[in-house]
């Protein structure tokens, strides 16, 4: 069975317990960073840092909301940056998971660019030191052998849940129901496209630029985008 | 806690106020968003916006400082709309009681006011009684002296305009937050109160939580099911540490330490046991002497109790503004001190005042600091402005093992004793903390029996050995002795225990030296049916289910109860106010729920059972600064004068008075507060050291709100100093409008805050201890400093 990752942003307190759990697990160094008017630190995704919750500030005192979102890689059903890959096996797309998984061999891959530029949510960086694409790989050696991922073992809230995708999206639909209650603008984001879906409890841009998939935003581009990616081979897992 | 991070799911309202739970608690957040899930509103009522109040369905600032005006107001408005839980009250508090004629209250101070020592005397408060000696009552709450009728009569002037005035808030917030809360008071709803350092980081600290122990009593919220007043310690054994009582005025499971007066053990034990002539009250402290003399025991073996009692040290008076921090570090900037064992704790940047700290430790012989990484009071002598040429004291320091490297237990908010196994070994043969005082005693005992000394008995007689076997801490001999054992065979309710026995519980220590036990509210705790904090058995009752309680988990003080005053949550029947969030329940011939605070039966002895008379104290007249909350202003305040009484300050808070306050100080015109972030634990030692984190929160920074970051000329992420009267440092501005100038009294006021995670010795670019900011004036109580509410000023660095 699939895997999916549900992430209830209306149960997120910014606690970053994920956002260090996961450089925990993957043994990835800090980056040196400075207090830059904000609370959000580092700045943004990099080769270190694949897994960041992004504070924004919306509205005014009265109606102010406080937006935190854990962002990540979604885990494309149909993903796009297998478009980008020219060097067979660096990228993965794990059969039994969904896993999009990108391996030491990216580090071969002549335009690596190509990878960020592919991503709809802007996701995949360069690791300066070893030269890889890198991103969220959903934590496959944990999930492979009956662990949750490093991030969603660590969420004190119930923000983060993972588990097989279609009691995952069951799980999206009822908490969906119940937060449109007191949020009705309340949405799940991009739930047909991708393995790590968002409940946002006010329009996702307001969160993040590309918190949903770029292209306009959610609109029938977004889905052609997608749709044009349907029917391309899928790669097996090689190792 | 009075009750468990696990029963805040079972709340109705869940009033956060003087806390950042989400922030500073982020486990607690389970049981709150499990609890919302349910349908239970959230409301934040603090300074700032934060992370609590971006999840609270209702969030509502106020000036720092100005709770007590807020909670007084919701006293007020659930007595003028009779939202009172009446049943409850008339019960279950001391509403009924009668007031003595020698108490009054006028213009802000309460009677027995002394100006010469600042303190009051407590005996003006009592109650009147009648001539069986017990307190008059009137259950119709008509009487003009009744404890209740005093309460409508106090708190008439916190009227709606008043409040506004002082807090900042608007009238459409205090009623919202008023109405929502106050509906919980029919019995079969339960609010909850989270609160931690924000309110007693105050000269009033204390007043604070009375306050709001006052509001849950009248809605009837103690004893039930999502009720009770909580407070979310800020460190995960903070509270056996408590309970241990390494502090001035307590000994061992709240037990008093004795005065100079007090010069024999059976004057000590008369002058600290309560005595009630009315048989239905409980009163059960009465058990004291029992307690007291089984300390005693489990301490000095080999000696009488009335004898080793004179082995305990004496305070003159028994007095926070003699012995509790704030003054201790007064003393030792006089000079006054030779040594000081800062264990685990990093005074330099934790105190309040930093700079007279930090001096404070120039002053002393020697100062040994145990910790598990180099941090500002082991090297304070090279720290900004000290000159180490100049400096005598002798640093001594020691690396320990760190939690997971040794066995114990801890013991947290809800009162939960939980046995940790231990990991790894620590590094380099760093020892665990029980081994070095172990080894340390063991050598001052060696030293004394050899040399000898003024009077060498209490140490050369000391039962050392008690918590060690062949020479080496041992963590369960030290739990077992906690619980107490039978120093000899006895036969006690028609049943034998045998020389050497654990002590089955509380009930069965004795007063005459029979029994040991190093705190009597952890007897219960190791038995010989094992170790009971080390239970992890999920098995459970349909009732205790019911409300997610696990009496087989870990074990809890007292007796395994969960939930205090739980004989509050029933009716004088036995019968649940609430049966849907039943806690206790009586079923004819037990209690079935919870461990029941005594086992009774119903309606047979009243409900508060740690009380003298029984009953839940609206009127309190055993605290230092009032029986009832009043407003103050914070010792330093933007304020010349509240709406309540002319006496603006607190009259007994601690204060040095060579040190001056900044009061409506043009130079100082902001509030400052501090606080703390997810990322950084107390002074930030382990939390600097992890990269993880300081990559999350790398720097001090000061919040501040765009209106008054345009008036300073200051952008979101520049450099700025903050200032008061006693120092300053440097932070990074972030400009946000989560935070918002106040309206007060017509004047506009602003307000920063700022985190006292950081310390100038790592890393190297992060800043200062905000505590250099901070004054040194205290709660009369407690002595914790007012560190939420104090004058700075801001500008571009």
């Amino acid at each position: 069975m699939s895997k999916t990752f549900f992430i209830d942003l209306t149960k997120c307190t910014a606690c970053r317990g994920c956002q260090v759990a996961c450089k925990q697990w993957k043994k990835l160094p800090a980056e040196k960073t400075e207090n830059w008017g904000s609370h959000q630190n580092p700045k943004d995704l990099s080769g270190v840092t694949l897994k960041l919750v992004r504070f924004e500030e919306v509205g005014d005192r009265g109606d102010m909301q406080w937006l935190f979102f854990p962002e990540q890689c979604r885990h494309c059903i149909e993903p796009p940056c297998l478009d980008a890959m020219t060097v067979p096996g660096s990228i993965i797309h794990d059969e039994e998971t969904g896993a999009v998984v990108y391996t030491e061999l990216t580090a071969q891959e002549p335009d690596k660019d190509a990878f960020q530029m592919s991503c709809p949510y802007d996701i995949p960086r360069i690791n300066e030191e070893t030269g890889q694409v890198v991103k969220c790989d959903m934590c496959v050696d944990r999930v492979k052998v009956g662990l949750l991922p490093a991030c969603v073992q660590t969420c004190p809230t119930g923000a983060m849940n993972f588990g097989d995708r279609d009691e995952m999206l069951a799980l999206a639909e009822k908490r969906l129901a119940q937060a449109k209650k007191k949020y009705p603008e309340a949405e799940l984001v991009d739930a047909e496209y991708v393995r790590v879906i968002y409940l946002v409890q006010t329009d996702p841009d307001s969160y993040y630029e590309s918190l949903s998939a770029s292209v306009a935003p959610r609109g029938p581009l977004t889905r052609k985008q997608f749709l044009a990616t349907l029917g391309r081979p899928v790669k097996s897992i090689t190792s | 806690m009075t009750n468990h991070w696990t029963d805040i799911q079972n709340s109705d309202c869940i009033l956060i106020m003087g806390s950042n739970a989400a922030e500073n608690h982020p486990i607690s957040f389970k049981w709150v968003t499990r609890a919302q899930e349910k349908g239970a509103t959230v409301i934040h009522v603090d300074p700032r916006f934060t992370r609590t109040s971006a999840k609270a369905d209702m969030h509502m600032t106020l000036r720092s400082g100005s709770d007590i005006a807020v909670l007084g107001g919701m006293i007020k408005y659930i007595l003028d709309k009779d939202l009172i839980f009446k049943d409850y009250v008339v019960n279950y508090t001391n509403a009924s009681f009668i007031l003595g004629d020698k108490y009054t209250f006028d213009d802000g101070l309460f009677s027995g006011y002394d100006p010469k020592t600042k303190s009051y005397d407590k005996s003006t408060w009592a109650f009147a009684m009648d001539a069986d000696g017990n307190p008059k009552k009137d259950p119709t709450l008509k009487n003009p002296r009744c404890v209740y009728q005093m309460l409508k009569k106090h708190y008439a002037r916190y009227d709606l305009d008043k409040v506004m005035a002082i807090s900042g808030m608007s009238k459409k917030e205090l009623v919202g937050l008023y109405e929502t809360y106050a509906a919980t008071g029919t019995g079969t709803k339960a609010g909850t109160i989270m609160y931690a350092m924000g309110w007693t980081q105050h000269t009033v600290g204390v007043q604070y939580i009375r306050t709001m122990a006052m509001v849950q009593l009248l809605l009837g919220n103690i004893g039930v099911a999502g009720g009770g007043v909580n407070a979310l310690r800020g460190e995960s054994n903070v509270q056996g540490s408590t309970d241990q009582c390494l502090l001035f005025h307590i000994l061992p499971g709240y037990l008093k330490t004795p005065s100079a007066k007090d010069d024999s053990f059976e004057a000590y034990n008369k002058a600290y046991t309560p005595h009630s002539n009315d048989p239905k009250s409980a009163n059960w402290w009465q058990n004291y002497p029992k307690y007291s003399a089984s300390l005693l025991k489990s301490m000095w073996q080999d000696d009488d109790p009335a004898k080793s009692y004179e082995y305990l040290p004496r305070l003159d008076k028994n007095a926070a503004s003699i012995y509790s921090w704030l003054p201790m570090f007064d003393k030792m900037e006089e000079g006054m001190f030779k040594g000081l064992f800062a264990w685990g704790m990093n005074p330099a940047c934790s105190g309040a005042n930093s700079n007279k700290t930090r001096n404070a430790l120039s002053k002393l012989d020697w100062l040994v600091n145990v910790n598990i990484f180099p941090n500002e009071t082991g090297w304070f002598w090279e720290g900004p402005g000290m000159d180490p040429t100049k400096i005598k004291t002798e640093v001594f320091f020691l690396p320990c093992a760190v939690s997971i490297e040794k066995e114990g237990s801890i013991t947290n908010s809800g009162r939960w004793m939980q046995w940790r196994y231990k990991g790894p070994n620590a590094p380099n043969d760093q020892k665990p903390d029980g081994d070095l005082i172990y080894e340390l005693m063991h050598e001052i005992q060696s030293l004394y029996k050899k040399e000898g000394g003024a009077y060498p008995e209490p140490i050369t007689r000391l039962t050392w050995d008690a918590i060690a076997t062949n020479g080496v801490f041992d963590p369960h001999k030290t739990a077992q002795l906690i619980n107490g054992r039978f120093t000899r065979d006895i036969e006690i309710k028609g049943k034998m225990y045998k020389k050497g026995e654990l002590v089955p519980s509380f009930a069965f220590l004795q007063a005459d030296g029979s029994t040991t036990s190093g705190n009597w509210l952890y007897c219960n705790s190791y038995t010989e049916k094992g170790n009971m904090a080390a239970r992890r058995d999920l098995a459970q009752t349909p009732e205790q289910a019911n409300i997610g309680l696990f009496p087989n988990f870990s074990w809890c003080w007292p007796v395994n109860r969960r939930i205090l005053y739980n004989r509050a949550s029933v009716d004088l029947q036995g019968k649940p106010y609430n049966p849907k969030k039943a806690v206790i329940a009586w079923n004819g011939e037990k209690w079935v729920g919870d461990v029941p605070d005594g086992g009774w039966a119903p309606g047979s002895k009243y409900a508060f059972i740690m009380r003298k008379h029984g009953f839940g104290q609206l009127f309190g007249p055993g605290r230092a600064d009032g029986p009832l909350p009043e407003y103050y202003e914070p010792l330093e305040c933007p304020v010349k004068e509240h709406p309540f009484s002319k006496t603006l300050h607190n009259p007994t808070a601690i204060k040095f008075d060579d040190e001056k306050k900044a009061v409506c100080d043009p130079r100082y015109p902001l509030i400052g507060t501090t606080y703390r972030v997810t990322e950084h634990w107390q002074t930030g030692l382990m939390t600097r050291n992890c990269d993880w984190l300081t990559e999350c929160e790398p720097q001090v920074f000061v919040e501040m709100s765009p209106e008054l970051a345009e008036m300073r000329g200051i952008g979101s992420g520049d450099k700025v100093v903050i200032e008061s009267l006693r120092g300053s440092l440097w932070g990074k501005a972030i400009v946000t409008k989560r935070l918002k100038p106040f309206s007060i009294q017509g004047t506009t006021v602003h307000q920063v805050g700022l985190p006292w995670h950081f310390g100038w010795t790592w890393p190297k670019d992060g800043g200062d201890s905000a505590n250099l900011l901070t004054p040194s004036v205290g709660d009369p109580n407690t002595g914790i400093p007012e560190t939420k509410a104090f004058m700075v000023n801001v500008r571009k660095a």
